[in-house]
Order: C-alpha cells, then structure tokens, then sequence
C-alpha cells in the first residue's frame, strides 16, 4: 500500500496533470478483482467477526430474552469443560492419527506408482476412487457395510480364517473413525507426493546412479530431501481438512463413545443445546488453533509458490 | 523418463515384483467400493449374510428401493438440489474468479501475491467458526432452508480455491504472445477468446469440476441450514445413519447413485486434481 501511495508524491511536478487518469487505470486494473474480494469479506469475514461478538454473551436461543454481556465467562466454560477438553484432545488424536498413518501409507502408494510397471494406470484409478467418494456416502459404508458385528464385510472375511468377530465401532470407536478417514486421505496424499516425486531432478538422479549410489542412498540423500516440502504440504492441507471433519464423526458414531470432536461438539452446542454463546467461543477457539495450523501451512505454500514463479 | 526406465537395470524380477505390491494395494484400497457396487445388485437378504454371499443373485431391487418405488421417500427432490447447488455456485465461482485471476496474474495489480494469499487464509477459516451467525442471519432473513443460501454459502467456500487454480492456468499464457497479439491491434474481448481461452480452457474445465466435487460433497451447512425444501443429497444420506432392519443393499446403491457425479468429475479432472486439492501449490 505505501508504495502506491507514495510513488506518484516523488515525481510530483511532471506528473501531476497525468495523476488522475494514472489512479483511474489503477482502478481499471483492480476492478476485476473487486467482485471476488467484497464477495469473501462479506460472506467469510463477517460472520466470523459476529461470532467474535456473540462469544461474549450468555446467550441461549431458548431464551432470547435473557442475553447479557459476560466477558470472558463462556471462554472460561469452555476450557473447564471436562466434555469440550476432551473433544479438543480427540480432535487432535484424530488429526495427528490420520494425517501420520495417510501420509505414511500414500508415501508407499507414490514410490509404487512411480515405478512403470502393467496397468500403472488402472492403479492410479483405483487408488484415488476412495477420494471421489461423498464423505458420508463413505462413512456410511464403512458403518454399515464394512464394521457391521453381524454381517459386515470386514468380519465376514475374518470369518474365512476363523478369526474373531469384534464389534469394531463398540470396541474401538476411534479407530473406526480412523480408518475410514485414513481410507479417504490416502489418495489425497499418494496425489501430491506423486507430484513431489515426478518433479525431481532426472538429470540428478541419473548422474547419482551412474556414480554408484544405490537405491537406498538415492531415496534417502536425494528424494526424501527433495520431497520434504511436498511431505509438509500434505501434512498441513490434511490437517486443516480434518481438523474440520464433521461428516465422519457424525455419519459413524454421531459424536458417541468418545468421537466427538470440535466441530461436532460446536454444532451440537447449539444445534442441540441452543448455547450460542458457548458455541461461538468454542467456535473461536477452533479457529485460534486452525491459524496456528494455517500459519505453517501458508508458509509452505507460499515457499513452494515462490518456487514455482521464480522458475517460470 | 524413457532412458530411465531402460537403464533400469536393478533387475526385472524385483520391478515386476514391486508392480504386484502396487497392483495388490490397488486392489485393497478398491475392494470396499467394488463390494459397495455388488452389494447394491445383491437382495437385502443376500446382502446381509455372514459369510459374505459373493456369487449371489444380481438384482435391482436395492435401487427400486433407494428411488422411493418401495414407499420409502424419493430423492429426487435431494438430488436435484444438490444439482442446482453445485451447478449454480460453480458458475457463480467462474463468473467471480475468472476476472479475479486476470488480475492476478495477465495484468497483476501491485502486491497481486497478497491478494492471493488473502484468498487462500479465507479457505483456512473452519466452517463451524461462521456457522452460528450464518444460521442466525439466515433465521432472521427467513432464508433458512432455501437453496440459494447454500449457493452463496458454497460460492464462497470454493472460490478461493478457484482463484488460486485458474490463477496458476492463467499464469501458464504466455505474456509474449498476448502482446503479439494486441500489436496486431487485436482488442481485449478478441485476445481472451482467441489466445487466452484456448490455453487456459482445460485448466478452467478442471477448476469448474472441482468446485461441482466439493460443493456436491458439503453436508455441515446443508444439515444446519436446510430441512425438508432444500435437503441436499448428503443430508438425504444421513437418513440411513441408524441402522433399519436389512437394508444394506438400498444404503450401498443409495450410496453409489450419490457418489457417481463425483467419481464421474474426479476422472475428468484426474489430470488437474493435485494442483486443484493443493491450491495451486503443486502441479
């Protein structure tokens, strides 16, 4: 902004007949951005900042009447909670567990498929079919179809080798949980570190193997280097879409033995509860922790971004 | 690519090795959604058994049920606005981002790089933290359960991300030639049809298709925002969520009839996903 403002100033004497015609294709220049930037501080930034306010109040929607200004009460009631400190916890149990295990698991899938191999294609396919899935149309098949106790698939193939026949979301709700994300995200990641790893340097790598390095010494010197950054950015694009699941927790257990995470715990705070006063400083304390996530996350984009324009 | 794969010479055993390891996790990943597809052809009994019941009798029972033929209630209301939200705010998205991008990157404003990385916090922003007001807004607009809230709601939601994609796909014209262009007098409707249009059209395409996934995909506003008008097709999925006797093979083809428009977009943009998933970040 300075430098806009200033600019004109410094050749002051020669230019200033031309300045308003020069601010006017300044304009002319932005006016095309200007629909898209109103539209996102209206729709996204505003209701935040209303939520910033309401979070204040002690506000029940079961009794409007009853509105009053608190301070920081709700935010005091929020972290003394026992329930909302565990959804904090299972939030970042959840999120670590399955950003770890799909990148982890989509790292393995990438290093496959880059290796030419019969039918490369037609794995690639069936690998990202789990990521085009409606999320509660998975979610609901994981529930019913696969953890079922009686007639699931998963116990129906234990049942073949005469293994137990667990009822997977009584015993191991979070798991559940887990598992079905971690079904959906890998993709996710397996995409991105495919991309990472076809983006190295050919000519690199070839004058490592014809000096003798091995396979071993390649990944670890020369593609693990290279694909950190591309490991970073899954890391924190998954965390911020899974920090914000809702449809999974609520589709397998809805919020039940444990699973309840923030996002289902603020809907239901007032969707349920008709506390909007505490629904909105839970609101905002979900969104403290996602700017700490989206800090590093911007980051890594931006240096990734930078990258990309220096080179073009 | 090709020279490697000559020099390759690591042994041909261990490659076709690996291949199998790729094919066989390939297979795993796959199987829930292949058992999905057969057991919505399955009966309610067939489909419910233990052992799993593989070669049973294929028929279409399951999506007579699912469509409401069977006395259940039909979705085609949730189904058609789950269209009408998607299409809509997909075409409210270009409309706003393809001039945002042009901005951005053909004739880029100055500090265009921080607009950008405005858009892209917007998207940082969970959904649940504007909820609340939006519900309370909506409440008192009467705007509750009417389908051109999500339409914004969902505009707003992709829109950063389709600033950032076609931001990239517009990038990738080459300035050189658009110059060329207008010295051979060519005006600026001209320039965009014919020299930008045809460069960053399948980018555009893939943008479109992504923002269809994600907003066919949202059930959080859709469920706080819509009741019986306006229900979306994954809030009309969430009906199955407790269990109702035997009925896997209505929710498995429930499922699959819901989820084909986004298997159907994802294949059409395979090529664009990662850069469209990644904001542009990754190519």
């Amino acid at each position: 902004m300075t430098a806009t403002t200033t600019a004109p100033v410094a050749t002051a004497p020669v230019q200033r007949t031309r300045q308003p015609s020069a601010r006017l294709r300044a304009w002319a220049t932005r006016a095309p951005l200007l629909p898209a930037l109103i539209f996102m501080i209206v729709v996204t930034q505003l209701p935040f900042v209303a939520t910033l306010v309401i979070s204040f109040f002690d506000w029940n929607s079961l009794y409007p009447d009853a509105r009053s200004f608190t301070g920081i009460d709700n935010y005091q009631q929020v972290l003394t909670d026992a329930d909302l400190r565990r959804s904090v916890w299972t939030t970042i149990l959840l999120t670590v567990a399955v950003v770890v295990v799909s990148l982890v698991l989509g790292l393995v899938l990438a290093l496959l498929l880059d290796r030419r191999f019969k039918g490369r294609g037609v794995v690639r396919t069936l690998l990202i079919a789990p990521f085009l899935v409606v999320p509660v149309a998975a979610a609901l098949l994981w529930k019913h179809v696969l953890y079922n106790p009686e007639y699931g698939l998963l116990n129906g193939l234990l049942h073949y080798v005469g293994g137990p026949q667990p009822d997977w979301i009584s015993n191991t709700p979070l798991l559940a949980v887990e598992a079905s994300l971690v079904w959906q995200w890998t993709p996710f990641m397996m995409l991105i570190l495919l991309a990472g790893l076809q983006s190295r340097d050919q000519q690199q790598m070839e004058a490592a193997r014809v000096d003798g390095a091995s396979d071993w010494q390649i990944f670890r010197y020369l593609t693990l280097p290279h694909l950190r950054r591309y490991l970073e950015l899954g890391a924190l694009l998954g965390s911020i879409y899974i920090v914000q699941n809702f449809d999974a927790v609520f589709t397998i257990t809805s919020g039940g033995l444990g699973t309840a995470n923030l996002p289902y715990t603020v809907y239901q705070s007032f969707y349920q509860a008709h506390e909007n006063g505490l629904a909105s400083a839970a609101g905002v304390l979900v969104v403290i922790g996602s700017i700490i996530i989206a800090t590093f996350a911007l980051r890594v984009v931006s240096s990734l971004f930078r990258e990309e324009v220096g080179r073009a | 690519m090709s020279s490697i794969a000559v020099r390759r010479r690591s042994g041909r055993g261990k490659g076709a090795g690996l291949g199998l390891v790729a094919w066989l996790l390939g297979i795993v990943f796959f199987l829930p959604i292949a058992w999905m597809a057969l057991t919505s052809f399955h009966s309610e009994a067939d489909a419910a058994t233990n052992p799993p019941s593989f070669g049973a009798a294929l028929t279409l029972d399951g999506y007579r049920e699912f469509f409401g033929t069977g006395g259940g209630a039909s979705p085609w209301p949730a189904l058609i606005n789950s269209t009408v939200a998607s299409v809509v705010s997909t075409l409210f998205v270009l409309l706003l981002a393809l001039p945002a991008a042009y901005a951005l990157s053909i004739r880029p404003v100055k500090k265009w790089t921080d607009v950008l990385f405005f858009f892209l916090s917007t998207k940082m922003l969970p959904v649940v933290a504007g909820l609340l007001p939006i519900y309370l807004f909506a409440k008192n607009a009467g705007m509750l359960d009417n389908i051109w809230l999500l339409v914004i709601l969902y505009t707003s939601m992709n829109l950063p991300i389709a600033v950032w994609m076609m931001q990239s796909f517009l990038a990738e014209v080459p300035v050189a030639v658009i110059e060329a262009a207008r010295v051979d007098g060519a005006r600026l409707p001209t320039i965009l049809a014919r020299v930008v249009a045809p460069i960053a059209l399948p980018g555009i395409a893939a943008t479109a298709l992504i923002c269809f996934i994600f907003s066919w995909n949202e059930l959080l506003f859709a469920r706080v925002l819509t009741g019986v008008v306006a229900e979306t097709a994954p809030v009309f999925l969430t009906g199955f969520i407790t269990s109702q006797g035997l009925f896997l093979a209505k929710v498995c083809a429930a499922s699959l009839v819901i989820s084909l428009p986004v298997l159907a977009a994802g294949f059409a943009a395979q090529d664009k996903l990662v850069q469209g998933l990644s904001l542009g970040a990754v190519k």
